[in-house]
């Protein structure tokens, strides 16, 4: 009995991590789905987002003033890379648009660290990361308050997302985009404007993943790196679907987790880093388009 | 033109000439009373906070030695160089930094393992001291066979050794030990790994168990280390990270699962400020071992007083001055200076620039007595040590910090190996394999 409320405990754990990296690949998500572009610099966007909004803070501006200041200046980061990087690059290849983003991703952790140092600050949300006790007494799982929280934010990001790809006409202009920008353009979508609105609402979700990671392991440059995390999440659940992030972030979180307390010790532990990559190398050999993304037939 | 005139005029070019000549050779003269250092430093990326405090502090107290004048009126001039800690940026930067005109590196401190491991082979040719203030390779500290590399502030094998005594001490002694489970979570990196031997040692001896678990980098996620810790009830965490995430998440994991801050242990590169001001309340009851205990002391104050004070201070906040990255930094920088001290001395340089083989016998002549630390304003900051030929690694003494919030609170005295010539057996083993793999006649050291 002890052994499966253990095993249901590292099970719960893993959903939840999942639901995490799921807030972090959504911004991918939304750009890929619009603009066919991998933006690289996602990582980086979440790592300036918080940083960001934590120095408004430390400047004196109160939590309820901060947030919004930050949501305008990641909107206003959103316009400039689409004017500034974007737009120039209408028409060029897939790979140069990647590089552009990788490009992109040293230029705003530089910027991010002269403007507001290098100096790991503390997030406080006021929501503690901590057991729920009713839990811990009443089934001895300890389950932290900040992942079912976070858990709670994903869930609703995703519904929110998916109803303004599928209910709103800006969501249909931003799939018609995403699907034949020459076409769209052809029928008067206005491609600068879907980019940018997407890319300024790719930042505001950066915001969120942020804040959220920031609370659990303090606001600080290896944020850049929860991007490495949500790759294998985007390889499953397909780079196109807003609700198979949440799907592949479940199986990732669950994978990893299992594979790390369960077969982990026999490779010497410290296997949750390549375990979901292992799973995804698997999806793209079975499924390559992942568990919902579009299917994509080319003529040749 | 009257012949006079000619005649003044060339005499005018040829004062004119010669003064060029003096003024050009000046430079020279000026030069040679110049020691250059290149320092390679980290101040962006994941471990930033690690590199801007640790480079900050040996700037400032490079800048504060020649505020009063220098070395024996040797000024002291330095190149930066960035790595980012990665090794290979490091090994890159050594070789930058390597000349600079006309001089010669004569110290290299990485502040990192994995840099130090890179390089490592380069000293000896190149003759320039590796000084791996507290980190790096262990069995370095055997001088016959790496006469080119120390640890003045001591090496990892001894530091764990002493985690566990100080752990042996709160549980009531050693007997107490038998039948406890400790377990070893660390960055899956060579650096976390360099102290198994050493506890796997210790374990044997003294009847515990360990169970070793490794975080692979960056450390943002450790939900599953922690639940296997639960499942093991351990009794204590040694905890052996790197880089500010890594070390937070570690508190804040265990606070998750209700793990006791106060049973985990944290090596001295994973536990600073910055580590602990990140994970909030979850933080308070966490010890961390110490090379450089934080604080303003003497030397702090005056270094306060007389680079800030003067708007030369390195540091982008000043209010880091007094903490643990920050007063490891002057600590390692201190011994610099003090080796240049000795090898000025030994080689009867005084007041001239000295160079690589000159510079290691100044290091390796390094005699930090308590009188010393005194004179220093650092008594109480750094443990005494002395090295020799042999002997590489300089204080193998830790004091251990309790973290109470907002600050570090010092909760025991200088704490070391409780068989420190076990330790030494095994680096010289461990020296000799390595001397034998790679056909190396260690220097006989008398």
């Amino acid at each position: 009995m002890e052994d499966f409320r253990f095993f249901i405990e590292v099970l719960v754990g893993g959903l939840l991590s999942g639901l995490m990296y799921s807030l972090v690949a959504l911004g991918f998500v939304l750009i890929y789905k619009a603009s066919g572009v991998f933006n690289f610099a996602q990582g980086s966007m979440v790592f300036l987002a918080v940083l960001s909004f934590v120095g408004f803070m430390e400047l004196g501006l109160p939590f309820w003033a901060a947030l919004p200041v930050t949501i305008g200046m990641m909107v206003l980061v959103g316009m400039a890379t689409e004017r500034l990087v974007l737009r120039p690059l209408v028409g060029q290849s897939d790979t140069t648009l990647l590089m552009a983003t990788i490009g992109l991703a040293f230029i705003i952790e530089g910027v991010a660290q002269i403007a507001w140092g290098v100096d790991v600050r503390r997030l406080d949300l006021g929501i503690h990361d901590e057991p729920i006790m009713w839990l811990a007494d009443n089934f001895e799982i300890l389950i932290s308050q900040l992942d079912i929280a976070a858990g709670i934010v994903a869930g609703l990001m995703v519904v929110a997302l998916a109803l303004l790809f599928s209910r709103t006409k800006v969501g249909r202009g931003l799939r018609a985009v995403a699907d034949d920008p020459a076409a769209a353009l052809s029928i008067g979508i206005p491609l600068s404007h879907i980019w940018m609105l997407v890319w300024a609402t790719a930042g505001v979700v950066a915001l969120v993943a942020g804040m959220l990671w920031g609370a659990r392991s303090g606001v600080q440059f290896a944020l850049v790196l929860v991007a490495l995390k949500a790759l294998p999440v985007l390889i499953i659940g397909g780079f196109t679907s807003v609700p198979g992030v949440i799907v592949a972030g479940l199986i990732v979180g669950a994978t990893e987790k299992v594979a790390e307390v369960y077969i982990g010790p026999y490779f010497g532990g410290g296997i949750e880093g390549w375990a979901p990559y292992m799973l995804a190398v698997l999806f793209l050999l079975v499924r390559p388009e992942g568990l919902f993304g579009e299917k994509i037939i080319r003529r040749v | 033109m009257p012949i006079d005139k000619i005649a003044r005029r060339t005499l005018a070019g040829l004062a004119a000439l010669s003064a060029c000549v003096a003024i050009s050779a000046m430079p020279t003269a000026a030069l040679a009373d110049e020691q250059y250092f290149g320092i390679p430093s980290n101040r962006v990326g994941p471990y930033a906070a690690m590199g801007t405090g640790y480079y900050g502090g040996i700037i400032d107290y490079l800048n504060y030695v020649n505020l009063k004048g220098g070395v024996n009126g040797v000024k002291l001039t330095w190149t930066e160089c960035e790595t980012e800690y990665n090794a290979a940026r490091t090994v890159e930067c050594y070789q930058r930094l390597l000349h600079n005109g006309d001089k010669k590196l004569v110290v290299f401190d990485t502040l990192g393992t994995p840099g130090a491991y890179a390089v490592i082979n380069r000293m000896a040719p190149d003759q320039v001291v590796l000084a791996q203030y507290g980190y790096g390779r262990t069995d370095a500290a055997d001088g016959a066979v790496w006469p080119w590399v120390f640890n003045a502030a001591g090496q990892y094998w001894a530091q764990s050794t002493a985690h566990l005594n100080f752990i042996a001490q709160k549980e009531g002694g050693i007997e107490k030990m038998k039948g406890k489970t400790l377990v070893h979570l660390h960055i899956d990196t060579a650096y976390g790994r360099e102290p198994i031997p050493a506890m796997r040692e210790v374990a044997k001896q003294w009847g515990f168990k360990l169970v070793e678990i490794a975080v692979p980098p960056p450390g943002l996620e450790q939900q599953s280390q922690w639940l296997q810790i639960r499942r093991e009830k351990a009794d204590w965490v040694t905890f052996w990270g790197a880089g500010s995430g890594m070390n937070s998440t570690a508190i804040t994991t265990a606070a998750r699962i209700g793990f006791p801050r106060d049973k985990m242990l944290y090596v001295t590169f994973g536990g600073a400020e910055e580590d602990m001001i990140p994970a909030g309340d979850a933080a308070k009851g966490t010890f961390v071992a110490a090379n450089a205990v934080p604080g303003k002391w003497p030397l702090i104050q005056d270094i306060e007083k007389v680079v800030y004070g003067g708007g030369n201070g390195n540091l982008q906040n000043p209010q880091r001055i007094g903490t643990a990255y920050y007063n490891r930094g002057v600590g390692a920088a201190v011994m610099w200076v003090e080796a240049l001290k000795n090898a000025q001395k030994i080689h009867g340089k005084v007041g001239k620039e000295v160079h690589g083989a000159e510079f290691r016998d100044g290091y390796e002549a390094l005699d930090i007595t308590p009188e010393k630390l005194k004179e220093l304003g650092i008594d109480g900051m750094l443990a005494p040590f002395k090295l020799s030929c042999a002997k590489h690694d300089g204080a193998e003494h830790w004091r251990m910090m309790q973290w109470n919030g907002s600050k570090f609170d010092i909760v025991s005295d200088w704490v070391g190996p409780n068989d420190p010539k076990f330790i030494r057996t095994m680096i010289e083993d461990s020296a000799a394999k390595y001397a034998a793999e790679n056909k190396i006649t260690p220097r006989t050291c008398p």
